[in-house]
């Protein structure tokens, strides 16, 4: 079950109806609904503070809403304890025990089932091999790296044979390479045992790599849910647009001066085109005439900004090998810029 | 002991006269500790006569024949541990009360349970005096061990306490998260983490309880403690150096576990994962 979006003949792995939670005077969660239908790798993307996480931790059962309701798998788990639900967690910190070994660790989970000494050990290897740390299991955690710590996480979370794991930030304290693998590996290992993945990131990366379907968070709200793809393609509102990759948001009188239509719209840099001196636009295009701010070189292509009114800049990508090179193009320069009509995205207000 | 620290730069080196006054600083609080050893083994028993005329055992022979003696250390060792124990049991739930959540009148609460090892001895045992008079509690063991109680209580919540909050939330989320029940989220996760804690603090209240005379005055009635049994004894000096062989005793009882929850409480490296 790789493809995205919830199917109707299914019951949902989770269902949020209008869950709503505050913490004193601060809103985290303003009655959201959300649906997460089963198999599906899903992403909470949104900034600190916009709601991902305090979802997350009422789906775990750590924090329960003031209202609304949460079903796991059909049932009703609102006021259901987490140790009572069929969901584990990968947490921020990894939460291992340091007082025990990687497989009591691991085994943890069962050895509060009551499960026997022998079998718990045979599964704990079992789930060390799963996560390709079979020859760890003596060790303490402190004497392992964090991405290995982070693979004991995640084996820990998974020998209760959940219907959902839960993971929070679960890259964010790896380095740069070591996140890229572990991406791979999580796609990899949730496609395998083909059980619901939800993930809170703040990096819009992450979410657009992993993940089959994205909520967008903002101020306790979902500002949009969609594949990566439509999110990237087809932001609904200027913070989505901005959030999720980068993108020239352009408010409704720039645009009117700009197209002539009375409507804010998004646009990413790599779509703007920069025509060459006395070079046509091609047909249908919008044009716009402006002077360059700066030129910043990325290695694989070059960012510049282009001041094309008083109160409006817009950012312009020239890939390096497309033979787009910014040769010539140096602060001050007279340029133009064109762009096809519907690359630019109409924003809601 | 660390002989291998690199040497400071001379400016940041205590000068001598720092020097001098922190030697006499310790002489001054030591010394008088080795006076009292030295004494149990004196031939001269009516005047501290220095030095000693001779050196003799007998009175060690003396102490332990002697059945006062005997009653109190035991009176002492029983009160020290039950208001060990039971300062162990009411300090661990309060701390665990106390610890993470915050509610109104938390800090009032908190300030109550701290207040009795800030309160001077005399008005404590005052107080419980006057409380058991006016419920008509007779003086006597237990009253003995609740007065303790009331100071050894601090002692090991503010160690356990201290350890509570260096343990991070998530760990008591994850072990819920893995399927265990609130007792087995104390027995398995949170119990081996406070167990050091718990043990210092412990010792720490035992060698409080062991040696305090001031609220037990008040609260002990008939009964006497080694410390009550050491002041009547300077007011009858037969035999003084006895005294000092039960010092010495004393002493060591007490010094064992103070240095052993000193070298239980040092930060170590083994607990320090992330």
């Amino acid at each position: 079950m790789l493809r995205a979006g919830p199917t109707v003949d299914m019951t949902p792995a989770i269902e949020l109806r209008a869950t709503h939670r505050a913490f004193g005077s601060v809103v985290a969660l303003d009655s959201v609904s959300l649906t997460i239908a089963p198999g599906e790798f899903f992403a909470l993307l949104g900034p600190s503070g916009s709601g991902k996480t305090t979802c997350l931790r009422l789906i775990a059962g750590f924090d329960q809403p003031d209202s609304g309701t949460i079903l796991l798998d059909g049932e009703d788990v609102t006021n259901t304890p987490p140790f009572a639900r069929n969901v584990n967690t990968v947490f921020q910190d990894y939460a291992l025990f340091p007082h025990m070994t990687v497989a009591e660790n691991v085994a943890y989970g069962l050895r509060v089932r009551g499960i026997a000494r022998a079998e718990r050990a045979r599964q704990a290897g079992d789930m060390l091999d799963l996560v390709r740390l079979g020859e760890f299991g003596a060790r303490r955690p402190h004497q392992l790296s964090g991405g290995q710590r982070q693979r004991v996480a995640l084996a820990r979370a998974l020998i209760n044979r959940p219907q959902v794991l839960l993971l929070d930030e679960p890259l964010g304290a790896l380095d740069l390479k070591l996140r890229e693998e572990m991406q791979v590996e999580l796609k990899g290992l949730q496609q395998r045992l083909g059980i619901t993945f939800v993930f809170v990131t703040h990096d819009q990366g992450e979410a657009l790599s992993m993940a089959d379907r994205v909520a967008v968070f903002s101020q306790g709200r979902i500002e949009q849910l969609d594949t990566p793809r439509v999110l990237y393609n087809r932001p609904q509102t200027a913070f989505v647009a901005s959030f999720v990759g980068s993108a020239n948001v352009v408010g409704r009188e720039a645009a009117q001066i700009l197209t002539g239509r009375d409507r804010a719209f998004a646009i990413r840099p790599e779509l703007i085109d920069l025509l060459a001196a006395g070079e046509p636009a091609a047909d249908g295009y919008v044009q716009c005439a402006g002077e360059i701010v700066d030129v910043l070189y990325h290695g694989a292509s070059s960012r510049l900004r282009v001041k094309v009114d008083e109160r409006t800049t817009l950012a312009v990508a020239r890939s390096e090998s497309a033979g787009g090179g910014v040769q010539g193009l140096t602060t001050g320069a007279h340029v133009r810029l064109a762009w096809r009509p519907d690359h630019a995205v109409p924003l809601q207000d | 002991m660390r002989s291998e620290q690199p040497r400071r730069p001379s400016w940041e080196r205590p000068s001598l006269f720092t020097r001098v006054m922190a030697a006499v600083g310790l002489v001054f609080l030591h010394a008088p500790v080795w006076v009292i050893a030295l004494y149990a083994f004196t031939t001269e028993d009516r005047t501290y006569q220095f030095p000693p005329p001779g050196l003799t055992l007998h009175w060690f022979d003396v102490a332990f024949a002697r059945d006062d003696i005997w009653e109190s250390m035991r009176l002492s060792l029983l009160v020290a541990s039950a208001a060990t124990l039971l300062a162990i049991i009411l300090g661990t739930l309060a701390a665990f009360a106390l610890a993470r959540r915050t509610f109104t009148g938390k800090e009032s609460i908190t300030l109550l349970f701290v207040l009795p090892i800030a309160l001077p001895g005399i008005l404590t045992g005052l107080a419980l005096l006057a409380g058991m008079r006016t419920i008509g509690l007779e003086p006597g063991f237990w009253t003995i061990v609740a007065g303790h109680a009331t100071f050894c209580l601090v002692i090991v919540y503010n160690n356990v306490v201290a350890r509570l909050r260096r343990i991070p939330p998530s760990w008591v989320e994850a072990s819920m998260d893995l399927g265990a029940r609130g007792h087995q989220t104390f027995r398995y996760v949170l119990l081996p983490q406070i167990a050091t804690a718990l043990l210092a603090g412990g010792m720490l209240a035992f060698a409080l309880s062991f040696d305090e005379i001031i609220v037990t005055l008040f609260t002990a009635g008939h009964e006497r403690t080694l410390p009550i049994w050491f002041y009547s004894e300077l007011f009858r000096p037969r035999e003084r150096p006895v005294t000092n062989v039960v010092a010495v005793v004393v002493i060591l009882v007490t010094l064992v576990p103070i240095l052993l929850a000193y070298y239980l409480t040092r930060p170590d490296e083994q607990s320090q994962g992330t």
